[in-house]
């Protein structure tokens, strides 16, 4: 099958009055229609600004992707003009943010922000753009979808505002659709209906999600591929199954022992010892190597190289470019 | 203990290297990066030496007459000029320098004082406190100044304290409500909360808590605040309500120039102070908004 | 003090508890109009007891809103109470004057979620940890005061040269580390920690959470732990309780809680938690709905609105706090029934 989206060795840098901040640092996935990808990562690991330099969202100053693709069904999107970007944005790729909040005017009542969004990309009258925006506010289990329609974004609870967060991205049928922590900012039992709701429309729609996410879970319920990034890099990239029972870098299996199981009893909890580095002023070698437990030598002097074996299963570590162990 | 300390010693590199970085060192830092700010910040440097070594810097005495040169033109003897009275304009400059910044300074100080108190105590206990000074500080900026300050000055008699006493009663108003609002938000902090967990008393909280995280926003309206009462010290002493002559200030010195002849005939006797009061406001003016920029977190990165 | 206990005779006032709560309520009220008028209240916690026995960690965990970080709070007379007592070692914290609260704040800390706005930036590590020693009498500033705080800190993780820092000069864990190093320089016996590791990456948490636990064991220090994190609250605590509107709807010891809860809204919390791992499928039960407003809160049982299992006599009724089997409290009529 032909991939929907390609990066390739995306680079994203900010330039700083303090330096030069590598916050994305040659990443490389690929995206096939409908499929589910989650991005797992730390903050300031760079997987936000990835999903922001697909696109091409990236505050200009003092941010600049410096380097790469971003082949989108074959175009480039790092070499499109703003108003071809602009046609892109919300038709062909949409996204909802972390903060419903925020991401919606106040001062417009939900209905005609989806309708705004409906009517500018696929032409359609007023009538006919509010019956549409009604059917997705069904969609999404709004209820009374006629009466909220026409209400604004401060009567809507949290969770109802990020289902009409999803309203609003769906509404022009999106080959793909970025979550950049979709859930984050809710509630348990509200982040679990609207795990539920994503994992239904996507089956309903065949839209391809790029999830990314801080919480192994959430990718474990919704993702079918996973990459894990630390510090501006890809540092695993495999199948969920693959990833869960047999991960490979270090930084993703501390990751995975660090975080309390309502399945387990352990008396202490598994760390990786100390804090991400600072972008400013990142260490030589391989970036995880002052908190790994198996560094070497070689771990301190040079980086490590993405190595890929046949089933797309991709680690960046030297540990297995030594044994080879995935070629 | 040893598994905590052994694990834990943080191999983060961000508290690592050796030197303190204080919030001042930090906001100095990115204010010399700030071009314009740092002239106005040598420009005010060099007015505040100039004005404290004064009679090393002329030969001349600062009221000292000579009424065969009065009105004279600029030339080697009068670097600037002479007066009606035959007095030194460049001499006079220097001296009221000391006068027009005095009052600037103290009159801003006397401001921030006041407003201070009565915005923190407003802003730390709330309701009905907070009530009552909000109340008069909008009665008090109500009020017209130039009608005000004429009133007091003229019922209190013109002197440089009676000029610095009306700005500081009729500007703290301002600095009140910067450091009310400034107060009402630290409060909600959680370190707020923490002192009260703590058992720290209330006049420790507000002195030595909630006063110094204002601090920035003080000193940034302290700024212009100080350009402010040299230009309003000079319109008073323009009026001849402000220092009382002999004594020099830039604003005195431009009461000469009150008629047409003298505007367009003796340029030496109201560019020179006109021009300083021009740029000593301008520098602060600069500087106060290389400060704003330096304290502002939203620059940060 | 001891004259004003009123001791009920469903609650004994026992060695073995450091803080009683009883029937506590805290209400906020919602002004508004011209005159500030009080026109509602904030039900912010209504009517909760518990016990949290010394050297355990009690949890308390909950949705936004639900009342826990009002519950820490009021528990250490941050917020003043609107009914109901709180007993810390037997004297009631609401009944003791300005002099003796402030003797009793040596005891009692708390730790708060965001490192952030917890720590006054304009103050070095020295002074945020050894104000309080200061204050009390405990120590002379300057040398005396440093000595304490750099032992204190060293305990935390971090290094004595630290002292003479300024928070924005430490990462997100590392401030946190400040926070705790700050609630233990008076040497408290309870702790109040508020979400202490809701705002730290997953590989933080896990220092913390251990740091914590570790300090306990070696100062036999006493935890109300507030999470929204129901993983968290299950590795660090003894007993959990749970949080829904303002009521405690359940209490029991963690495995008790975790295998066999009772209340329907502890079964949807617990069955809403992602897994990470892709192998196990979890029945999980979505409720429907959003959470009432606090301020407007149900009649009867506060979670009938989206309770499954929802009868009319939860709609009329509000159910009581009842040990319905050994150390294990449940307020659900459903349960109580039986």
């Amino acid at each position: 099958m032909e991939n929907l989206l390609e990066v390739k060795d995306l680079k994203t840098y900010f330039y700083t009055e303090d330096g030069v901040v590598p916050a994305v640092d040659g990443v490389d996935f690929e995206l096939k229609p409908g499929q589910t990808l989650g991005i797992v990562g730390e903050s300031g690991c760079g997987k936000s600004v990835t999903s922001l330099s697909i696109l091409r969202l990236v505050p200009n100053p003092p941010g600049r992707i410096v380097e790469g693709e971003i082949l989108f069904e074959g175009k480039d999107l790092v070499q499109a003009t703003e108003s071809e970007m602009q046609h892109i944005r919300g038709n062909d790729i949409a996204m909802i943010f972390q903060e419903p909040m925020t991401s919606l005017n106040p001062v417009f009542t939900i209905g005609k922000q989806i309708m705004e969004a409906i009517m500018l990309h696929q032409n359609l009258d007023k009538n006919a753009a509010r019956e549409k925006c009604i059917e997705m506010l069904k969609l999404v289990g709004i209820p009374r979808a006629e009466q909220a329609i026409d209400e604004y974004p401060h009567q809507f609870s949290g969770g109802m505002r990020q289902r009409a967060m999803i309203a609003m991205a769906l509404s022009c049928n999106p080959k793909l659709l970025i979550a950049d922590e979709p859930t984050t900012a809710l509630d348990v039992t509200i982040q679990a209906q609207i795990i539920e709701l994503m994992k239904d429309l996507k089956d309903k729609l065949n839209t391809a999600i790029i999830l990314i996410t801080h919480d192994l879970g959430v990718v474990a319920e919704m993702c079918e591929h996973v990459i894990v990034m630390y510090a501006g890099k890809v540092v695993e990239e495999a199948d969920i199954l693959e990833l869960y029972t047999d991960p490979k870098h270090p930084y993703t299996v501390g990751l995975m022992k660090s975080k309390p199981s309502l399945d387990d009893n352990r008396d202490r909890l598994e760390v990786i010892p100390g804090a991400v580095p600072n972008p400013l002023d990142m260490p030589e070698g391989c970036t995880f190597h002052p908190r790994c437990p198996h560094a070497m030598d070689i771990c301190r002097e040079k980086q490590p190289h993405l190595i890929n074996n046949e089933e797309g299963r991709k680690v960046r570590c030297w540990l297995y470019e030594k044994e080879g162990e995935v070629k | 203990m040893a598994t905590v300390t052994s694990n834990n010693i943080n191999s983060d590199n961000r508290a690592r290297s050796s030197k303190v970085e204080s919030p001042w060192k930090v906001m100095l830092k990115r204010l010399r990066r700030n071009k314009l700010a740092i002239v106005g910040l040598v420009v005010l440097i060099i007015m505040a030496v100039a004005a404290i070594f004064a009679p090393f810097l002329t030969d001349f005495g600062r009221d000292e007459t000579n009424l065969a040169r009065s009105n004279a033109a600029p030339d080697a003897e009068y670097r600037l000029g002479a007066d009606s009275l035959g007095r030194d304009i460049y001499t006079r400059l220097l001296y009221g320098a000391r006068i027009s910044l005095t009052v600037g300074f103290v009159a801003t100080g006397l401001r921030i004082f006041i407003g201070v108190v009565l915005g923190g105590v407003a802003g730390y206990y709330g309701k009905t406190v907070d009530n009552i000074i909000m109340r008069i500080a909008d009665i008090v900026s109500c009020l017209p100044f130039l009608p005000m300050a004429i009133t007091f000055v003229a019922i209190r008699g013109p002197s440089i304290y009676n000029v610095m006493l009306v700005l500081a009663i009729l500007g703290w108003p301002g600095i009140a409500r910067i450091v009310r609002a400034e107060i009402l938000s630290l409060r909600e902090r959680e370190f707020m909360e923490a002192a009260t967990a703590l058992g720290i008393s209330d006049f420790k909280k507000i002195t030595s808590h909630l006063i110094p995280n204002t601090m920035a926003s003080i000193i940034v309206s302290a700024t212009t605040g100080i350009a402010d009462a040299i230009l309003t010290e000079s319109t008073l002493s323009f009026l001849g309500l402000g220092v009382a002559p002999p004594t020099p200030t830039w604003g005195n010195m431009l009461t000469d120039a009150n008629n047409q002849f003298v505007l367009q005939h003796r340029w030496w006797q109201w560019v020179p102070p006109g021009l300083v009061i021009f740029i000593a406001v301008l520098s602060l003016n600069l500087l106060g908004d290389g400060l704003r920029d330096a304290l502002d977190p939203r620059l940060k990165q | 003090m001891a004259e004003q206990l009123r001791v009920d005779d469903r609650v004994e006032l026992d060695d073995k508890d450091l803080v009683v709560v009883k029937n506590l309520k805290k209400y906020f009220p919602i002004t508004g109009g011209f005159l500030k008028r009080v026109v509602g209240q904030v039900h912010a916690v209504e009517d909760i007891s518990f016990t949290i026995r010394r050297g355990e960690t009690l949890g308390i965990v909950g949705e936004s809103g639900c009342g826990k970080s009002t519950t820490g709070r009021t528990i250490l007379r941050l917020l003043e109470k609107t009914d109901g007592e709180v007993y810390y070692d037997g004297k009631e914290v609401f009944g003791l004057s300005k002099s003796e609260m402030v003797n009793l704040r040596t005891k009692m800390q708390i730790v708060f979620q965001d490192p952030y706005s917890s720590l006054n930036p304009r103050k070095t590590v020295a002074q945020i940890c050894g104000e309080a020693l200061v204050e009390h009498g405990l120590a002379k500033k300057g040398k005396e005061v440093n000595d304490i705080v750099s032992e204190t800190i060293e305990k935390c993780g971090l290094a004595p040269y630290h002292i003479r820092r300024y928070p924005h000069e430490f990462s997100g864990g590392q401030r946190q580390r400040i926070g705790i190093a700050r609630a233990l320089t008076l040497n408290p016996e309870f702790i109040v920690c508020d979400e202490p590791v809701s705002a730290l990456d997953v590989s933080i948490q896990s220092q913390i959470i251990n740091l914590l636990m570790d300090l306990q064991q070696d100062m036999g220090l006493t935890y109300l732990f507030i999470s929204h994190d129901l993983s968290v609250v299950k590795h660090i605590s003894d007993r959990i309780g749970v949080m829904y509107l303002g009521n405690m709807v359940e209490l029991a010891g963690k495995h008790d809680l975790y295998e066999s809860p009772l209340h329907p809204y502890t079964q949807a919390l617990l069955s809403a938690i992602p897994v990470p791992d892709p192998k196990k499928k979890r029945e999980r039960i979505v409720l429907k709905g959003d959470i009432p407003s606090p301020a407007n809160p149900p009649k009867g049982c506060t979670f009938h609105t989206r309770c499954p299992y929802a009868m009319d006599v939860c709609k009329e009724v509000t159910p009581e706090f009842i040990e319905s089997a050994p150390d294990h409290f449940v307020a659900c009529h459903l349960v109580n029934k039986r």
